[in-house]
């Protein structure tokens, strides 16, 4: 691999294509620091968070204001006053009370809420879900890659970004970030480190016998230098899962500081578990309110370790669908449509709540139980995605989001 | 006289349907392999895990809510700032002695505790297995109905005997039972909410207001049967769940069994017969769902996607369309006879002669780790590897279980935490093994190839062999 500091500029794509290659496995060490955009234009940051399980949007985002929020939510609705008050946003939706990062945020113009959205899946499998969520597929059945990878693969050629690949967080990276495009992988970590001697023989062994595991571990090495350069020790281990508060802070903290990295990955897609809030779903307090504490924490992790380039930077959190509006036999509620999403970032136009609020009587529900979807989550990521890296409307609507051409990008959303 | 390439291809087999070779084994095993896998089929269930803690659900359940009163109790002390918890106990009842002893310092929780004796026991027999066929087996179908640990004390303290009881002894048996075993077991009813789910119109649902939990019955149509594509709706969905209303835990009174058992309970059952995929069972209380059930598990939608999984997980992750029509043609002639199923899987060309391109699941590499090594390992040497490699005993993220695919287990992160594993492996090995370059002989026998046979001889160190033998594609994939 040549490194002089031009040549990404003139990258083909079957240069790209040699990261993953045995050939350049060991060649991340002797890559010197590129410089992403030309001066004065912004080196963008994208990080979309995705919320397994099916987030309950009207506890996250209650619509307090709606006549007919309190009665639907029974034991478990929010009130916008006394002790454990849901916190304002626009006199009509509160945030939940586990949230004063992302109130704070909003507050200052750097986090807009999408309300009653959902992608268009419309049955109620979370794995379904999940798979059109982040394959940017039509519908489910296709999974042989995720929109943001095949975002990577159709930048400019000679695009930098593109050249860094998609950070895909866990041992098993999520589907969004997978395909042909390098995929990085990063996970907190639970075990002393292998010494680089093995991983070379490794290397040199998987590149005469496996391609398949020659470019895993090449992308694996390739992020270790990053994590090394960028000063993560990689020495606390244990801890929660992604379930738990902690576990969403270290995962936030460690993707952070690998996109905050000169010489790391722009774009990085992460996944945090336990959403499925079928029985004792809680209210002010309990199960979802922990949860929502844990992604709060996990936003203020992003903003504390992504601050000097926090102004280039959106968060997106999405989940796979919502939760019927009414609650459930078990007080919790069980698998629905319309839910909410979250932009956060000093790159986000924010401040606002996107929504195009359906209602909550019965015949304003989905199949009289949902909340309605008005706003289609791709026009949202097609949104924040052409704005950040300039993608055109067609490549949007044939590549990354395939058969989304009646689904235009939403304008404005990032400033 | 076997071929060069049938004994490759009856390597690959044994690795494929197995869990390799152990220290000590490989001269005999690889005799007609195909024919003692055959023969593993016919002997039936696969043998009991010994020395757990419980014998099963029903013994849990006191232990677990004995448990859970004394852990409130002392958290009510706590908070009034009473010291002597002792004195506000209850009094020990028959049988549960050990619960009234104050619990010693750094000694887990009654369920944690649990949980490791089941998974130490459950690895111990997977080590001894001869060629690990039917552990395999109890691995596939425990993930297809899966639950998880984290749910609740519940799942946890119940994790092992769920597996137990509900999947081993079906592996070799029928279908339908192990549906109505898994459906049925107090640590499903709890992990998918079915014990609390109340039929609106049932007496009781009546008498307070309270109704559908529908969790279980859509994961029962798509994860435990027809696959996500069946052909059902949000309605049966929804009807299914009305059918198996009142499919319960028994609750610590003992009203209707032992405490923590199964229990059918008329008073939550939803009356009438909604319809399910268009039929009506007209069957009274839990037969009706029993009649569902019956009804799911021959369906032709079922056969063709457990015949999906079971090749996918065996053979390919993309499956061979023809091997899986002929495995779903064997699943329906049978009713569901998975001796019949996975006699057709072993006896099939197609099965034995592919080429190995499947990664281990972290379970398996493990498990095919510790024979290979001859290990004896402790639950932590178990428990820790397997959470840094993403596949700890029993707990999935969610009821669809672990994912069954390269991109999942091979990604660039996986392989990199393999390798820190298997560094630390070859570490703690290196001083009761033979000679890694025999070992590797040994283990890996017509697999081996120049390039891998030539990385384990210049290693630096025996410790870094024996991790170059463990990674080596040959090793790794299936």
């Amino acid at each position: 691999m040549v490194d002089d500091d031009d040549d990404c500029e003139r990258m083909t794509p079957s240069r790209r294509a040699i990261l993953g290659a045995a050939g350049a496995l060991f060649a991340w060490s002797f890559v010197p620091k590129f410089a992403y955009a030309a001066a004065g234009s912004r080196d963008p940051r994208f990080l979309l968070v995705v919320l397994r399980g099916a987030l309950d949007g009207l506890s996250a985002v209650p619509p307090i204001g709606d006549p007919d929020y309190a009665a639907l939510r029974d034991d478990i609705a929010l009130m916008k006053d006394g002790p454990d008050a849901a916190l304002p946003l626009d006199g009509f939706f509160y945030l939940h009370p586990a949230m004063p990062n992302l109130a704070r945020l909003y507050a200052s113009g750097q986090a807009s809420v999408v309300h009653a959205a959902a992608t268009g899946y419309r049955e109620r499998s979370h794995f379904d879900g999940q798979d059109v969520l982040e394959s940017g597929q039509a519908g489910p059945g296709k999974t042989e890659s995720g929109w943001l990878n095949r975002l990577i693969a159709n930048l400019p050629p000679g695009e930098g970004i593109s050249q860094r690949g998609v950070l895909g967080v866990g041992v098993a990276p999520p589907l969004v970030a997978r395909g042909e495009a390098p995929v990085l992988g990063w996970a907190p970590p639970r075990m002393a480190r292998a010494g680089s001697d093995l991983i070379q023989r490794l290397g040199d062994l998987y590149g005469q016998r496996d391609p398949g595991l020659a470019r895993a571990l090449s992308q694996a090495v390739t992020t270790e230098g990053i994590a090394r350069r960028s000063g993560m020790s990689g020495e606390a281990k244990g801890g929660g899962g992604p379930d738990s508060a902690d576990g969403m802070k270290r995962i936030a903290e460690g993707a952070a500081a690998l996109v905050g990295a000169d010489d790391g990955p722009r774009i990085a897609a992460l996944a945090f578990e336990g959403w499925d809030t079928h029985a004792n779903e809680g209210g002010a307090k309990g199960r979802l309110a922990q949860l929502l504490g844990g992604l709060d924490g996990a936003l203020a992790s992003f903003e504390q370790g992504l601050k000097p380039v926090w102004k280039d930077t959106v968060v997106m959190v999405v989940t796979e669908f919502g939760r019927t509006a009414r609650v459930n036999g078990t007080v919790g509620t069980d698998h629905g449509t319309g839910t909410v999403a979250f932009l956060v970032g000093g790159a986000v136009k924010g401040g606002r709540m996107i929504v195009d609020w359906p209602g909550l009587k019965p015949e304003q529900l989905y199949e009289k139980r949902d909340l309605k979807p008005t706003t289609d989550i791709r026009a949202v990521a097609k949104g924040v995605v052409s704005e950040l890296f300039g993608l055109s409307g067609p490549v949007l609507a044939e590549k990354v989001f395939p058969g989304s051409g009646g689904i235009g990008p939403m304008a404005g959303l990032v400033g | 006289m076997a071929s060069p390439s049938d004994a490759r291809s009856d390597s690959v087999g044994l690795q494929r349907f197995g869990l390799g070779f152990a220290l000590g084994q490989s001269a005999e095993i690889r005799t007609a392999p195909r024919d003692r896998l055959l023969a593993e089929i016919d002997r039936g269930m696969p043998p009991q895990p010994a020395g757990v803690p419980f014998s099963g659900a029903a013994e849990i359940g006191s232990a677990l809510y004995a448990f859970e009163d004394r852990e409130r109790i002392e958290r009510e002390a706590r908070r009034v700032g009473e010291t002597k918890v002792a004195a506000a106990a209850p009094a020990p009842v028959a049988g549960q002695n050990q619960m009234a002893q104050p619990k010693p310092v750094n000694e887990p929780a009654l369920p944690y505790k649990t949980y490791r004796g089941e998974v130490l026991a459950r690895v111990r027999l997977a080590l001894e297995a001869e060629t690990g066929f039917g552990e395999r087996l109890v691995q596939f179908w425990s993930n297809h109905f899966c639950i998880g640990a984290t749910k609740s004390n519940m799942t946890r303290i119940m994790a092992g005997a769920y597996e137990r009881e509900a999947i081993r002894p079906h592996v070799f048996g029928r279908f339908e039972d192990m549906l109505v075993a898994a459906e049925s077991h107090p640590a499903m009813l709890d992990f998918l909410d079915n014990r609390l789910s109340i039929g609106p119109r049932s007496p009781v649902g009546k008498r307070r207001g309270r109704g559908l939990n529908e969790n279980l019955a859509r994961e029962i149509l798509e994860l435990h049967t027809l696959g996500v594509s069946g052909g059902y709706s949000q309605i049966d969905v929804t009807n299914l769940a009305r059918i198996i209303t009142g499919w319960t835990v028994v609750g610590r009174e003992a009203v209707l069994g032992f405490p923590g058992s199964f229990a059918f309970n008329a008073g939550l059952h939803e009356p009438g017969a909604p319809p399910l995929l268009g039929r009506h069972y007209g069957e009274a209380g839990k037969a009706q769902g029993l009649a569902a059930f019956r009804e799911l598990s021959r369906h032709p939608a079922t056969a063709d996607f457990i015949a999906m999984k079971l090749v996918r997980h065996f053979v390919a992750d993309e499956p061979p369309p023809a091997l899986m029509t002929e495995i779903s043609a064997v699943f329906r002639r049978t009713e569901g006879d998975l001796a019949a199923v996975s006699r057709a899987l072993i006896e099939s060309n197609a099965a034995w002669r592919a080429e190995p391109t499947k990664i281990r699941s972290p379970q398996e590499f493990l498990l095919a780790a510790f024979r290979a090594l001859g290990r004896k390992p402790d639950f932590g040497q178990i428990n820790g590897p397997l959470n840094a490699m993403g596949q700890p005993f029993w707990q999935p993220s969610g009821p669809n279980g672990y994912p069954d695919s390269n991109d999942a287990w091979a990604s660039a992160e996986g392989v990199k935490t393999r390798i820190d594993v298997a560094a630390g492996w070859g570490r703690q090995a290196a001083g009761s093994v033979p000679d890694p370059r025999a070992l590797t002989e040994d283990i890996l026998g017509p697999l081996l190839s120049p390039e891998t046979r030539q990385s384990v001889a210049r290693a630096d160190s025996k410790p870094q062999a024996l991790a170059l033998m463990l990674m080596s594609p040959e090793f790794q994939r299936r």
